[in-house]
């Protein structure tokens, strides 16, 4: 089932930078495991229900209302940085 | 009093004859940290002026005429579940320096109940592991031999309700987190029926497959945590209105009538034979005891860790995604752009097992891969599913080795992860079937290593597992 897995594009997806050793370990492990979990190729799967989660779960609703939530000052005293009620980011748009 | 032997009933019950109050009871736990941790690296952190000021409201409550199991009891938590204004890194390096700004739901129990929160143990980054040697900060050792691993995810948990660190604690079990640190070390751990216990607070790993469960030193303790966590919870939709029946009183349903089951798939070479002379005697000890055994069969038993790291990596990537250096956890310094912003905080953040897993998950999830990988193996895991539904027909309980060995030496497993994810074979299939289990202890090796014993009980079935676990507890203990 498995071909040569493109770990460079992958980790694009990923949105995770690897180093050159990184991606040569990572090449060479998943070969390895993708090839181990590919036996679920050997089995029949027609006509069978995917299961999603641990017990059938339904989907839960609840009244749209404000209840009390996390603290605005300690919420962003974990940012990395804040400008007033703000998250602080770099800029991130380039120039025209 | 022992911390190294004391138990959660045993100080209840201390506590409640005011041989002693829960100041000087924390005192007792936060001095065999300082006295024991310095070897073992069960904790990551201490908060002793917290723990104190909470065990100190705890006597005033009871002074004023409150009581209960856990009031005024420390309890470990591992570092992946928020216990508000307390660290929770998740041993990792992104998450260094983050303080907790609510609580977990299991938290805000325990906090309900008067316990006390004294510390974070140690696991396996993001519990991506299964020896706590993932953890970014330190390597925790097995109480019972210092050059050994104590297990994973959750070994911080173990070694500390082991290695007389703690009464109690809370771990986690996405693959047998719980379980399988539970039989390297020596303790009871037990992983609730997936929705039993409400995961809102805790870190996601895999969000169709984790659960909150306690480790402890007896059984009876398990059950008196799992009464405090168990329920449903608004905050986490998983949770069905399931009634949570009286734990205590499943305890004494004793071994006899009980029908056991064998799973001739769980009964392999390849297991360690002292393991596996450990776990034999215990199911006949069970059967001379008056219970009766049977033997099951779960064909696709072989497919499990197949299906388990496709659907867990699968998950954990999506999971992770919010690790991004935007609103908290590191950030890169001076990103060139909004993809190095995220692709460089990462980068820098995570370690090589959250990595590892992390493209392992989006490759079975990429376009072209998803119908052969993350479909198929849903499909797989209702054939799974189905296998346990029919060997309970027939059974009350499943018993089976937790691990194919005891604990392996640090440094051992590290450079090969498929052989440490076939090292969860026997742990993984009741998280894909949602069923709960236990780890009781079922005697040693040769070498004076722990052996757990492996209590499966159908979803719901908890009554069932605490009934044979404290069973199994009372004839190893005579032995």
């Amino acid at each position: 089932m498995s071909d040569t897995i493109d770990v460079a594009y992958v980790a694009e997806l990923a949105r995770l930078e690897l180093t050159p050793d990184e991606h040569r370990l990572f090449q060479q492990q998943l070969e390895l495991i993708v090839r181990y979990v590919d036996k679920i190729g050997e089995l029949d799967v027609s006509g069978i229900e995917p299961t999603m989660h641990g017990q059938a779960v339904v989907n839960v609703f609840r009244e749209d209302v404000v209840l009390p939530s996390c603290d605005r000052e300690r919420v962003l005293g974990n940012a990395p940085e804040r400008n007033g009620y703000e998250f602080r980011l770099p800029k991130i748009v380039e120039d025209a | 009093m022992d911390i190294a032997t004391l138990t959660v009933k045993e100080a209840a019950r201390g506590l409640r004859a005011k041989d002693y109050s829960s100041v000087e009871l924390t005192q007792a736990v936060l001095a065999a940290i300082r006295e024991r941790d310095g070897a073992l690296n069960a904790y990551l952190s201490v908060d002793a002026e917290g723990a104190l000021r909470q065990a100190a409201d705890a006597d005033a409550a009871r002074a004023s005429g409150r009581e209960g199991d856990l009031l005024g009891v420390p309890i470990a938590v591992k570092d992946l579940i928020n216990v508000d204004g307390q660290p929770c890194t998740c041993a990792s390096k992104i998450l260094r320096g983050y303080t907790a700004c609510y609580d977990a739901t299991v938290s805000a129990r325990l906090r309900q109940a008067g316990a006390v929160f004294a510390g974070r143990t140690n696991m396996d980054e993001f519990a991506m592991g299964s020896s706590t040697e993932a953890s970014a900060f330190r390597t925790t050792r097995n109480p019972h031999d210092g050059t050994r691993v104590p297990g994973g995810s959750s070994g911080g948990s173990a070694a500390a309700v082991a290695g007389g660190e703690a009464l109690a604690a809370l771990g986690t079990d996405t693959g047998g987190s719980i379980r399988q640190p539970a039989s390297f070390c020596g303790c009871v751990g037990l992983k609730p029926s997936y929705g039993r216990v409400s995961r809102y607070g805790v870190t996601a790993y895999a969000s169709s497959l984790d659960q909150v469960g306690p480790m402890t030193k007896t059984v009876e303790d398990a059950a008196t945590v799992l009464s405090c966590l168990a329920g449903r919870d608004p905050r986490d939709g998983t949770t069905p209105d399931v009634p949570v029946p009286d734990y205590g009183a499943a305890l004494r349903g004793g071994l006899k009538g009980l029908r056991i089951g064998l799973p001739k798939e769980y009964y392999i070479a390849g297991t360690d034979p002292a393991v596996m002379a450990c776990v034999r005697g215990a199911v006949e000890a069970c059967a001379a005891a008056g219970a009766e055994v049977v033997e099951v069969s779960l064909p696709h038993t072989e497919y499990a860790i197949a299906v388990y790291y496709i659907v867990a990596t699968a998950e954990a990537s999506a999971n992770l995604a919010r690790f991004d250096g935007v609103r908290y956890g590191h950030r890169t310094a001076n990103p060139e752009s909004v993809f190095g912003l995220y692709a460089k905080s990462r980068a820098e953040g995570f370690g090589t097992e959250v990595k590892r897993r992390i493209i392992l998950g989006t490759y079975v999830l990429s376009s072209g891969y998803y119908d052969a990988y993350y479909g198929r193996a849903q499909k797989v895991r209702t054939l799974i599913r189905r296998d346990y539904e029919a060997a309970f027909r027939s059974c009350d309980v499943l018993m089976t080795p937790v691990a194919p060995t005891a604990a392996y030496r640090i440094g051992e497993a590290c450079d090969d992860p498929l052989k440490m994810y076939l090292g969860d074979i026997f742990t993984v299939p009741a998280n894909l079937a949602g069923l709960c289990g236990l780890s009781v202890p079922c005697g040693k090796t040769p070498e004076g290593l722990p052996v757990g014993l492996q209590v499966l009980g159908p979803a719901f079935g908890e009554c069932a597992v605490l009934r044979a676990g404290q069973g199994v507890e009372e004839l190893v203990g005579a032995e």
